[in-house]
């Protein structure tokens, strides 16, 4: 770790991440009411910034009269599940075949290279959302569909990246001494990729939260009710003439998450990348 | 004159469809979920029910369905739509113009937006003007078109409403059109009013589809621009007098379009993808929005339509942007 520079763009991400557990974790005791608990006598109360505010629902009540504050903290939950999960899965499968494909070069790179060729033929947009709605809406559906669009985005890179790590020099002596290419591909050269791994890990995060809030939108993901940021924001569509801060909320939660995995990305590309840093 | 490699290039195009045909159409059968139980009245007959099932096919092994399914295509017969009761393929051509008006409107937005703010950028290099098309790009680049439409909704069409957020065209406006393309077609009839309405209801989604590619042609046309800047060529221009905008404009903005046009080429397939959703955001009737409702009403056969259709689309873009970089760039045209 002797190369790690700390950058703004890091702290900024690591900001937003450590805010989001933070909700996520602490929902319940950050909330005075259940994010599932209707009360239509409640419904549209207005937000604290509103002169009318009534003192009991921060950021008002939406058109069921739920808590719209208690369900943004708790939406953060389902996002940072699916970003944590589907990333993680979409990495390891994107990884594997990448270092595949990157190392044993011949038929297996050209297989696994025809297949990526194919996947990225059509939206994955289209895609994930033909796969949530044959399986079914849920919390599975929306980790198995992202990681079943994006695990080429790990694939391209990786692979890459091993193309030219195999013609350096500590490969070629590693091949010499007589070490299997399993080994070689686990012991050698994971550990030199493992710093873009978790560039892209970073930005797959906010894609995730992204994907995830569309299937939402387009009423794919978890059951309908829960608190999902996609959710309020395809709800809050509905009455946004009358209340707009129902659809801006949640929006806002997003942009900032999505911009906080990017950042978190920037930075940390920029804190490993030590060569960048001297000049 | 064709060369091997745009040879091998076309004839690689029949197995990648193949391909997106395969996953597609295997991937809406083996989950569960029956495409059947959409259609049936409550309290139908069992005969009733297999008999639909024999009508679309349903109830033979999915290797028979797909082989029946393949010649079919082959003979440019995609099948019937499941939940809208018409002809697949004349479905999706009816759809088609409005996406196809919609994507290149967002692509001549982004193009031209895109190099004026790297022109901007690298004429006031080091100055204001250069950290608001970085701090702009980074913004644009960061946040998904979904919510670009979004915000755009909530700013001008909500909390400022000015604009129009649903549709193609103003429904009290009468316009009776010969083709599907509104927007060629209004223009060459001179009807400017239907041209207003269309221009009014097409400028956010289009704006919303065109910023992330904005960004990033902005953002590598700077590099390349830079680059440019510091080769002889245009040292020559410079002693010879060439005022500083002349010699971007003119010298090095034409050899700096080449690698942004390469580097650029999968975010103009990213702007098509991002039809579906934005036409669903906005209610725009294209094949993206019909994509949508096709999903939602497990419209198997109109899904598959659908798919190679926007499969045929991103190789035909990835093909043109190719084509358009070898046509661009003599070095790589000889070798």
């Amino acid at each position: 770790m002797k190369h790690f520079a700390w950058n703004k763009q890091l702290v900024f991400g690591l900001a937003v991440l450590g805010l989001m557990l933070l909700a996520a974790i602490a929902a319940p005791w950050l909330s005075r009411h259940d994010p599932l608990e209707q009360d239509l006598m409640s419904s549209f109360l207005p937000p604290f910034w509103q002169s009318d505010y009534h003192g009991n629902y921060l950021f008002g009540a939406d058109s069921l009269g739920r808590d719209v504050w208690s369900r943004l903290l708790h939406g953060s939950r389902v996002a940072l599940i699916v970003a944590f999960v589907a990333a993680l899965l979409a990495g390891l499968l994107g990884t594997a075949l990448g270092l595949a494909s990157g190392y044993f070069g011949g038929k297996v790179d050209a297989v696994i290279s025809r297949l990526v060729e194919i996947w990225t033929s059509f939206p994955p947009v289209l895609l994930s959302i033909v796969l949530a709605a044959v399986i079914g809406p849920g919390l599975l559906t929306v980790i198995v569909a992202i990681v079943v669009i994006d695990w080429t985005r790990f694939c391209r890179i990786v692979r890459a990246e091993t193309l030219a790590q195999r013609e350096l020099d500590y490969v070629t002596s590693a091949v010499t001494i007589g070490l299997r290419p399993l080994q070689i591909i686990l012991i050698e050269i994971l550990p030199n990729v493992a710093p873009l791994l978790l560039v892209l890990f970073s930005m797959e995060m906010g894609i995730a939260i992204v994907v995830e809030a569309i299937l939402s939108f387009v009423g794919l993901s978890v059951a309908s009710g829960a608190a999902t940021w996609g959710g309020m924001i395809s709800e809050g569509r509905l009455y946004v003439n009358q209340a707009w801060w129902l659809m801006a909320l949640p929006m806002l939660c997003i942009i900032v998450a999505v911009l906080g995995m990017n950042a978190l990305g920037d930075g940390l590309q920029r804190a490993f990348d030590y060569r960048g840093s001297s000049s | 004159m064709l060369s091997g490699y745009w040879l091998r290039r076309l004839l690689w195009v029949v197995p990648t469809l193949f391909g997106v045909a395969l996953i597609v159409f295997v991937l809406l059968r083996v989950v569960p979920g029956d495409p059947i139980a959409m259609l049936i009245p409550p309290g139908a007959r069992a005969q009733d029910i297999a008999n639909l099932r024999e009508l679309y096919g349903l109830d033979k092994p999915i290797w028979q369905q797909f082989i029946g399914w393949l010649g079919a295509v082959a003979q440019g017969n995609f099948g019937k739509s499941i939940s809208l009761r018409d002809n697949v393929l004349s479905l999706v051509l009816s759809r088609l113009p409005a996406t196809l008006e919609l994507a290149f409107i967002a692509v001549a937005i982004a193009l031209t937006l895109g190099v004026l703010f790297a022109v901007a950028s690298v004429y006031w290099r080091s100055r204001w003007p250069e950290s608001v098309v970085d701090g702009f790009s980074g913004l644009a680049l960061a946040i998904p078109d979904f919510l670009w439409g979004l915000i755009f909704i909530l700013l001008f069409g909500v909390l400022l409403p000015i604009m129009p957020i649903s549709g193609r065209l103003d429904p009290t406006l009468e316009f009776n059109p010969l083709t599907q393309f509104f927007f060629v077609e209004s223009l060459l009839r001179g009807e400017l009013r239907i041209f207003a309405s269309l221009i009014s209801h097409l400028i956010m989604p289009a704006l919303a589809l065109a910023l992330p590619l904005t960004a990033m042609i902005s953002r590598v046309l700077k590099n390349s621009l830079n680059e440019a800047m510091e080769q002889d060529y245009i040292l020559l221009a410079r002693v010879k007098g060439f005022t500083r905008s002349r010699i971007i404009w003119r010298e090095a903005l034409r050899n700096a379009l080449i690698p942004t046009i390469a580097l650029t080429g999968v975010q103009f397939t990213f702007l098509i993808g991002g039809t579906v959703l934005i036409e669903y955001i906005y209610a725009y009737p294209g094949i993206g929005n019909m994509a949508i409702g096709a999903v939602i009403q497990r419209d198997l056969p109109l899904i598959q339509g659908l798919v190679l259709t926007f499969a045929v689309l991103f190789i035909a873009i990835n093909f043109l942007i190719d084509a358009s970089y070898h046509w661009l760039n003599p070095r790589v045209r000889q070798g």
